[in-house]
């Protein structure tokens, strides 16, 4: 016991140098001003950022959406395959993760842009060109095609360890394929989903430099306004580490939401 | 009147045959067992009848129509599942009630149909608990409950006592048997146990190897085994090559025995089983068959004496003891000797 927990030392060493002493350090740069003095004005000025942090919340929960919608079939449908084609499909899902995040997002500017891929083809078709580079519709895109993977995999995982005897007793009990999927396969992998929404949501709802490469000005997140307190020309860490902590409360917020969700889906179930 | 019917089911898993053109006819109400050691495909015939399988060629009669293509979900049979499978995610009483939430049965008739089936299987009480927090035996009857909700015409019973301790084994058994009395629901059950077989069945089914060996009721099965292997697995036996060479008598172990079957031709090579329990210790002076003691063991009700003579080596059952070492006869009647075809 006392040896399994020494073991344990260099995480704790790790995570207090590196967690628990960096988030002291926002909070104290929160509630001070630029001269150290302890202050609220960080956060009383925060009211005028409320449509970012709207459009940041809306745009993440959409795309934690519409990545569920996508995932949580494509994971089905990959659960149900032969264990070849799983890991060929497998490795399909994981590829463009393979690659660089930016380099990723900087492919999907050039298939956008006003004179992009889909619009010179749209155009040598004869069509009217689409606007679609710089609007928050990019974003939700750049965010899916970014964070499907991470909805994915936690629901597969899920499905492939699924009893297959209990879908065989569903139907032995009358319950048609759509029935028993909606009645034993879903409720059992809401386990996978819950994981997969957080790791969707999470990343998405803090995300900068998509909604900045794809959304251009227009789409402002709170990804982008962190940044441009600490890096770009709006140099304020104060008011950086203040709108941090606002994130991360909401964050924390919105996971305990979903907790009570997933707990409240069981008990509907029951 | 049958209530399933298997015509030359024939089936073979990556090119393995598991079962061998097997034919059957199953009466209404009904309690039969598919008997037979692992792997001999009595699960897979248990599956093709659910539906969970489907024969490489045969065919499947229910009420006498075929039902070859129709899925578990539309068939009027439920199954009871080897080690249960309750779904995790529900109580107890919501696994029971899990076949009439899919007819949308309204709540009021759940409630009261779930209540007599809970009493039914002596668990009242039990409806908020989650199906991990049970035994294995609570277990067990929640899927009986759950399988017999529906009030399928058959249920299949795959190994249901197969994880349970033998004092609870005994119990279900004879709750199982109960049951099946009281709702006139036919009962297919599979196992490897011939002492379940026997002590619950209506007609067993003895099988080896994907295919039928005999069809019987349990006293048919166990007093006229129909070749080697089946009086070899039904109980224990002395099973002694011979030769019957007229009605009425066979030689073996270098005499003429007198016996009461009849029918075989004329010197056919038969296997002759003498059971344990029918042969009694006698002096060995005037037995016509007798032998050495090689080993005595204490079995509670019997002593089993296995003695070495003649060529063979003889298990008796007896109350009397006879030391290791001594010589001892053995004496039996005409209709003790049960006479097979070789196999």
């Amino acid at each position: 016991m006392n040896k399994a927990r020494s073991a344990a030392f260099p995480y704790i060493l790790w995570s207090v140098l590196f967690t628990v002493l960096p988030l002291l350090l926002v909070a104290y740069f929160a509630f001070t001003n630029g001269s150290g003095t302890f202050t609220l004005d960080n956060f009383a000025n925060l009211g005028e950022y409320t449509a970012v942090f709207v459009r940041s919340l809306l745009l993440a929960l959409i795309s934690t959406l519409l990545c569920f919608m996508i995932g949580y079939p494509l994971a089905y449908i990959l659960s149900r395959e032969s264990a070849r084609r799983q890991q060929i499909m497998i490795m399909l899902v994981m590829l463009p993760m393979w690659m660089n995040f930016l380099l990723r997002t900087y492919a999907w500017l050039t298939i956008l842009e006003n004179n992009g891929l889909i619009n010179r083809l749209l155009e040598f078709l004869g069509f009217a060109p689409l606007h679609m580079i710089n609007t928050q519709g990019a974003v939700v895109l750049g965010m899916v095609y970014n964070y499907l993977p991470y909805m994915i995999l936690p629901i597969y995982t899920v499905l492939i360890k699924l009893d297959y005897r209990l879908i065989e007793a569903a139907h032995d009990l009358g319950a048609n394929p759509a029935k028993t999927f909606f009645r034993v396969v879903v409720p059992l992998s809401m386990p996978g989903v819950s994981s997969g929404i957080t790791m969707v949501f999470m990343p998405a709802v803090s995300t900068f430099i998509i909604s900045k490469m794809l959304g251009g000005g227009s789409s402002l997140m709170v990804g982008d306004l962190i940044e441009m307190q600490f890096l770009g020309n709006a140099y304020d860490p104060n008011l950086g580490a203040a709108i941090s902590l606002v994130m991360m409360v909401i964050i924390l917020i919105s996971m305990l939401l979903m907790g009570f969700f997933d707990s409240e889906d069981k008990a509907v179930i029951m | 009147m049958d209530v399933i019917s298997l015509r030359n089911i024939s089936i073979s898993f990556d090119g393995e045959p598991v079962l061998k053109s097997i034919s059957l006819n199953i009466r209404d109400k009904e309690f039969i067992t598919l008997l037979g050691p692992s792997g001999c495909g009595k699960t897979t015939t248990l599956r093709i009848i659910g539906g969970f399988t489907k024969p490489d060629r045969g065919d499947v009669f229910f009420d006498g129509q075929r039902i070859n293509g129709l899925p578990p979900y539309k068939r009027h049979v439920n199954t009871v599942f080897q080690r249960y499978a309750l779904f995790p995610h529900l109580n107890v009483f919501e696994n029971i009630a899990f076949g009439l939430r899919i007819t949308k049965t309204p709540e009021k008739v759940v409630r009261q149909k779930v209540g007599e089936m809970l009493s039914l299987v002596n668990l009242s009480g039990f409806e908020k608990r989650q199906s991990g927090a049970l035994s294995g035996g609570q277990q067990q009857r929640v899927a009986i409950a759950r399988a017999l909700i529906n009030k399928p015409r058959v249920l299949l019973l795959d190994e249901p006592l197969g994880a349970l301790d033998l004092k609870l084994r005994k119990e279900m058994q004879g709750e199982l048997k109960n049951i099946q009395k009281r709702s006139g629901i036919t009962f297919i059950y599979v196992t490897h146990d011939q002492e379940e077989a026997l002590t619950m069945s209506d007609t067993v089914v003895v099988m080896n190897a994907g295919e039928i060996l005999q069809v019987g009721t349990p006293e048919d099965i166990y007093n006229e085994p129909r070749n080697a292997f089946v009086a070899d697995f039904i109980g224990e036996s002395n099973i002694i090559p011979g030769v019957m060479p007229a009605d009425f008598a066979v030689d073996f172990c270098g005499g003429r025995f007198e016996c009461v079957d009849k029918g075989f031709e004329k010197d056919e090579p038969v296997d002759i089983v003498l059971r344990p329990e029918d042969l009694t210790l006698i002096e060995a002076g005037n037995a016509r068959i007798h032998g050495v003691v090689r080993s005595v063991t204490f079995k509670g009700v019997h002593y089993e004496i296995i003695i070495e003579g003649m060529g063979c080596m003889w298990t008796v059952h007896s109350t009397d003891y006879a030391a290791v070492g001594t010589e001892a006869g053995l004496e039996f009647e005409p209709f003790d000797i049960h006479i097979m075809h070789k196999s």
